[in-house]
């Protein structure tokens, strides 16, 4: 089974040469950290930031620079600054390559829910369902089972969605799967040790499998 | 030369009046008009519906106000750092219209823009959608939003001039430009606040035409939401 990090090491290697890529809070966060040696990537940070680098040094933090997660940053050389209408502007128009964010549900026609549980947790979309309502290209880090053992890919959300028909990859800490225009998780990659019967105990919407369903490698 | 120079906060709020419809720049504490917030508590206008994208946290920022009950409505995208904030929503005690970010923003760009709506596909097949016009372009549907309509717009700037012109710093942008478009009367605070003719016109971030009142605030506490760092290299 793959810890946060293994899950994001496993997601930085989607990434390819000269993408710009907006990155959620959460697991999706921990990929900058595994982007492969002689990949350039630009991160945006929806904000208002082009070109997100590392956290500051103690003591060099500044209030005014911060990421999505509001988080303090640092620019890099090439970044740039914009307002949050030009943000969702870059967003819209598909200029981001990649979007990698976060989800409390997946279901096997691709829609998504990770803002809202009602009754209980009310945060808000921020920027996910501008996000997923209009990338190209997005992949969800997600646990794949719940602290109840309840599968969190299913045949259909129950929690309110943020997006409909959208995701087309999902890498959690059981596998990695493809979402089938035609409904359905067909099943890529499974984490090293994790059965295939497991893989298909813990996803309660449609799992394909076909084939053999080689481990999945970090390197 | 139109100067547009109030005194300070009290001035710059003195007819923002109970019932108000005001929009406050910022993205979590950053870029917060602080010295307008305190301002408004102090002044303890109530009724207010307030468009911004965050609440700010229990005891800085709009939680200040929130805390006194001034709000009646909040329109934000998101509200997670703000434990009386989710007290009041699910109490029902506050009003709240959550809606997408980027929604968020284009809507005050609208609006200083002169357009009535705005086409987007964020919120399409979710409950955001209830109740709105979609229209279908090229094979992919979006809704109709309608830019906002607010009394007033508050921003903070890094620094502006007499004429009301406005230079923003870092990501403290944000919001606070196509808010300050989009205010029936807009109220800028700004750290530094020169004579005009100081600032390069080619650096102007927003135009003193969309500024109506500015002055120089002090005491900014900026205070830092996450604060992450990496050890230094030795």
């Amino acid at each position: 089974m793959f810890s946060k990090e293994e899950i994001a090491q496993r997601i930085a290697k989607e990434i390819k040469d000269g993408y710009y890529v907006n990155l959620g809070i959460g697991i999706p966060t921990l990929v900058a950290n595994y982007i492969p040696k002689g990949i350039n990537v630009v991160l945006q940070s929806e904000n208002g930031l082009l070109g997100m680098g590392p956290f500051p040094f103690e003591g060099e933090e500044d209030a005014d620079l911060i990421n999505a997660g509001k988080q303090t940053i640092t620019t890099l050389p090439g970044s740039s600054i914009f307002d949050s209408a030009m943000s969702f502007g870059m967003i819209r128009a598909q200029k981001v390559d990649l979007t990698i964010l976060g989800a409390m549900e997946v279901s096997e026609n691709g829609d998504i829910a990770n803002w809202k549980i009602p009754g209980k947790m009310v945060k808000g979309m921020g920027g996910a369902m501008d996000l997923v309502a209009s990338a190209k290209n997005i992949i969800v880090a997600m646990q794949h089972i719940n602290k109840a053992g309840e599968s969190k890919l299913l045949p259909k959300c129950t929690l309110p969605l943020t997006g409909v028909k959208c995701i087309k990859k999902i890498v959690t800490e059981l596998a990695v799967l493809d979402v089938l225009p035609e409904g359905g998780f067909k099943l890529l990659e499974r984490a090293p040790g994790v059965s295939i019967e497991f893989i298909q105990q813990s996803t309660a919407g449609r799992l394909v499998v076909e084939g053999e369903i080689p481990e999945m490698r970090l390197d | 030369m139109i100067n547009k120079v109030v005194s300070g906060a009290e001035e710059a709020i003195r007819d923002i009046s109970d019932g108000a419809t005001i929009m406050l720049g910022g993205f979590g504490l950053c870029g917060i008009p602080e010295n307008c917030i305190n301002a408004l508590v102090k002044k303890q206008v109530k009724q207010l519906t307030c468009i911004s994208n965050n609440a700010g946290v229990d005891d800085f920022g709009i939680g200040l106000m929130l805390k006194q009950r001034q709000v009646k409505k909040m329109i934000s995208s998101y509200v997670g750092e703000n434990a009386e904030f989710e007290r009041q929503l699910l109490s029902g005690e506050l009003e709240v219209d959550l809606i997408p970010q980027g929604t968020l923003a284009t809507r005050c760009l609208a609006a200083g823009y002169g357009m009535p709506a705005i086409f987007t596909p964020a919120g399409v097949g979710t409950e955001v959608a209830e109740g709105k016009e979609i229209r279908n372009f090229n094979g992919k549907d979006y809704l109709m939003e309608y830019a906002f309509d607010a009394d007033f717009a508050i921003v903070k700037a890094w620094k502006g001039d007499t004429a009301g012109n406005l230079i923003f710093r870092s990501t403290s942008r944000n919001f606070n430009p196509v808010m300050a478009m989009a205010g029936k009367i807009t109220i800028a605070e700004v750290e530094e606040l020169v004579e005009a003719g100081e600032l390069d016109p080619d650096y102007i971030h927003t135009p003193g035409i969309y500024v109506h009142r500015i002055f120089q605030g002090k005491d900014y506490e900026k205070r830092i939401e996450q604060r992450t760092v990496r050890k230094s290299e030795v």
